[in-house]
């Protein structure tokens, strides 16, 4: 049995997949976008024990050099992800697959599946393929929301059992994209085409950064190669919120409705037929 | 003699809500029931209410006519001819709306309004013009959102124009069901959802629950009032559990003693007033709704209403911290499932031989509040504030759903962005009635029409009240008052 490091599970999710979805993030990120909202899920914890200390609550300690939270006492206040040093958290739990499962069943009948997201999901592939198999019997659709930076056409183990993937395409130029992940796009646009000729392409995403990128031109590039792939796949158009964004490393502001229409008309005129902004 | 003074001078009423509330004093200044002081001074303290029924009934609280009947007959006393087309039909139902009584004066249920209308639906555009001019006299003329129009399970045309003419007019009357069960296509359902995200109609019933209590010639009226076509409720009356509660020395003394005690009580509250309304108010004899076979007295049953639960187990348990309390703490739940059993056990030992369509028994109604009820949460509700995540929410409450056949909910407000993924509320449901959830009404945060506690108002219209303004719908007061008292417009958002 596989081992995952999860960051926490929502239940009920309206916003990540068709239909009520279970969302469970995982721990560690290979970008380190300068926009990210949880910039707490992109490293793994290096047990400093900084947070511990800074714990209003006693809800972390340390046994045998690692640190340890209790969910029972904790009060979600957060304090322990803004003070550490490396942007990771102490909340994470190494879970078995069966202890996910035990949590997905109890709520199964009200679900139309689950959705692993991250940090970056496609890192601990061996836990998506033991918990998708055990998602598969007990009839649910399992989706994957990845940045696309690592090769899917190589795990035919994990395909066999994936509904569908959503992936980020946070920039068409690979300076730029570079510039904002840390990494090259070409793997990732690579994942799209090949996920979208099987079929197994549910959504693209894009967030729109005012003054940070070149949205016009991401947005006209990605659109058309969306067209091309199978229109109907979903692009969704994301506005940039600062909320939970490290502000030392970029200040930008909420894109205007009628930028991220125009964008949308846009996308539309190059021949997606689903697209959404949110 | 001030009461009938101050009616007569009160600005806020409209000419047709004075004549009501003048009606309602001259009854109420009868007394013609023979119970005993200990009732009598649990109905002073509040313990017992029977929510402005009247002192001396002469018409069934509840009345569900058998429609289908009507619209095969047509009437004799209302001298109506069976309808030949959709405009026959829905002026017929329109008129018979008008002399349906009840305790507001306008009828509680209005009939499987999809059913009812097909067989009229020929051409779909002349269709659509007659059922929304038909809903609009019905939100203009009835007045009270009380008012309940059922739909499904099956998906129909009449159903869809229905759902269509509702998302347009965003009116708050009639209420409206849809009966789901696996036989209800998803695309109506998903229909039915977007339309409630709108106007905060139609909620979703379990079918099959209400089948296998009923019988399928069931109907949702009122509030969400489970009861059968062709019957209804003579009346309802509610225990205050969380002042009930207040009675006792502590849970073993509530579980053995109070409740028992508080059982008999109303029990006895309820037989005077259906012995009364049956034996001498005549209204059994001499309506022609009786004569018509449109009901009859051997469908109709008693309600037993209930409310406060949550804070008669909080007052009975003192929890010391959030998690302790009801809704929240094993203990508190398994106190709340509890004494739910021992009041269905209590009120399955009272015999009445009228109610002999339930056995001889009243059947249990989660009674969602009135305007005045301020700390006191409805039927079985976690207090609002103190809900818990919306799956948690489901579970623990499903638990007391099967208890009341003659209705409970919760209600659901949701975010506007889930109009974006219409399916999440669709799974959410049936994932709410494999739990044996018995009833699912809904709203998205953006509505005008917010549902109160059970019934519907705009929020336009509170707010022309507030500023002092006559207002047409009787609920507004009741919602505006529930706005101020309980804090309804702030359900956890999901
Ligand atoms: S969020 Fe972090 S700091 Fe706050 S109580 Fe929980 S563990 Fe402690
Ligand atoms: S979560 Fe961060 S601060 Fe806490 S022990 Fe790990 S690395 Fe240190
Ligand atoms: S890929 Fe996602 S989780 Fe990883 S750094 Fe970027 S925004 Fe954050």
């Amino acid at each position: 049995m596989a081992k995952g490091l999860v960051n926490r599970i929502i239940p009920f999710s309206s916003v990540d997949g068709p239909g009520n979805r279970a969302a469970i993030f995982l721990q560690g990120c290979n970008f380190n976008c300068l926009y990210c909202h949880n910039p707490e899920t992109i490293n793994l914890c290096r047990n400093c024990f900084i947070c511990v200390k800074e714990c209003p609550y006693g809800a972390l300690s340390v046994e045998e050099g690692i640190v340890l939270w209790n969910n029972n006492l904790c009060k979600k206040c957060d304090i322990c992800l803004k003070c550490c040093p490396y942007h990771s958290s102490p909340k994470v739990v190494a879970m078995e697959t069966e202890e996910v499962v035990t949590i997905v069943k109890r709520i199964s009948g009200f679900i139309s599946g689950v959705t692993v997201s991250g940090g970056e999901c496609m890192l601990q592939s061996e836990f998506l393929i033991s918990l998708f198999e055990k998602m598969k019997d007990m009839n649910l659709t399992t989706f994957i929301d990845t940045n696309g930076s690592i090769p899917f056409q190589d795990n035919q183990k994990l395909i066999s059992v994936m509904d569908m993937a959503m992936i980020d395409v946070k920039s068409f130029d690979s300076e730029e994209h570079k510039k904002l992940t840390g990494m090259d796009h070409s793997i990732v646009l690579k994942n799209v085409e090949f996920l979208g000729n099987i079929g197994k392409l549910y959504e693209i995403r894009t967030v729109i950064v005012p003054d940070i990128l070149d949205n016009y031109s991401n947005v006209d590039s990605i659109s058309r190669l969306i067209a091309k792939i199978n229109p109907s796949i979903r692009y969704k158009l994301i506005k940039y919120r600062p909320l939970g964004v490290r502000k030392e490393l970029m200040e930008s502001c909420i894109p205007s409705d009628a930028m991220m229409n125009e964008l949308a008309g846009l996308s539309k005129a190059n021949g997606c037929n689903n697209v959404v902004i949110t | 003699m001030d009461k009938v003074l101050s009616i007569i001078k009160d600005n806020k009423l409209t000419y047709n809500q004075k004549v009501l509330n003048l009606a309602q004093a001259a009854e109420d200044s009868l007394s013609v029931f023979n119970i005993t002081e200990e009732t009598k001074e649990y109905i002073e303290a509040r313990i017992i209410c029977d929510l402005n029924e009247g002192n001396a009934p002469y018409k069934a609280r509840y009345i569900l006519p058998d429609y289908e009947k009507f619209m095969k007959n047509g009437s004799k006393f209302l001298e109506l001819e069976p309808p030949k087309d959709i405009w026959e039909a829905t002026n017929n139902l329109l008129i018979l709306y008008k002399h349906v009584p009840s305790v507001t004066s306008f009828p509680v249920y209005a009939g499987n309004l999809d059913t009812l209308l097909e067989p009229f639906i020929t051409d779909e555009e002349e269709a659509y013009r007659a059922i929304k001019l038909f809903l609009l006299h019905m939100d203009r003329t009835l007045r009270s959102s009380y008012c309940h129009a059922n739909l499904g399970p099956a998906s129909t045309k009449a159903g869809r124009l229905i759902l269509k003419a509702e998302r347009e007019l965003q009116c708050s009357t009639p209420s409206i069901t849809l009966k789901y069960n696996n036989e209800t296509p998803d695309d109506y359902a998903i229909d039915a959802i977007n339309t409630a995200l709108i106007t905060a109609k139609p909620s979703f019933a379990n079918h099959s629950m209400f089948v296998h209590d009923f019988g399928e010639d069931y109907g949702i009226a009122s509030c969400y009032n489970g009861l059968n076509i062709g019957g209804g409720s003579y009346t309802l009356v509610r225990l205050n559990l969380y002042f009930l509660a207040q009675r006792s020395k502590g849970i073993e003394d509530f579980l053995n003693n109070v409740l028992p005690e508080g059982v008999v009580r109303t029990s006895s509250l309820m037989d005077e007033k259906i012995r009364f309304l049956v034996e001498e108010s005549g209204f059994f004899d001499t309506s022609f709704l009786v004569e018509e076979g449109l009901i009859s007295r051997n469908r109709f049953t008693g309600m037993f209403g209930m409310f406060g639960l949550a804070e008669c187990v909080n007052h009975l348990l003192l929890p010391k911290t959030p998690e302790e309390r009801f809704g929240h703490g094993e203990e508190a739940n398994k106190l709340g499932l509890k004494i739910i059993e021992k009041l269905q056990e209590e009120v399955g030992r009272h015999y009445n031989k009228y109610c002999e369509t339930t056995g001889g028994n009243f059947i249990l109604h989660a009674q969602v509040g009135i305007d005045s009820d301020t700390g006191i949460s409805p039927g079985c509700r976690i207090p609002i504030g103190e809900e818990p995540e919306l799956q948690e929410h489901i579970i623990q409450s499903a638990v007391f759903h099967k208890f009341f056949p003659s209705g409970i909910s919760d209600v659901f407000s949701f975010d506007s962005t889930v109009k974006q993924n219409t399916e999440y509320i669709l799974d959410i449901i049936k994932g709410a009635f494999n739990e044996n959830m018995r009833y699912f009404p809904f709203y998205s945060t953006d509505c005008d029409v917010v549902r109160i506690t059970g019934y519907l108002v705009k929020r336009s219209e509170m707010e022309k009240l507030d500023q002092g303004k006559a207002v047409l719908v009787d609920n507004v007061v009741l919602g505006l008052g529930a706005v101020k008292n309980q804090k309804v417009l702030d359900r956890k958002v999901r």
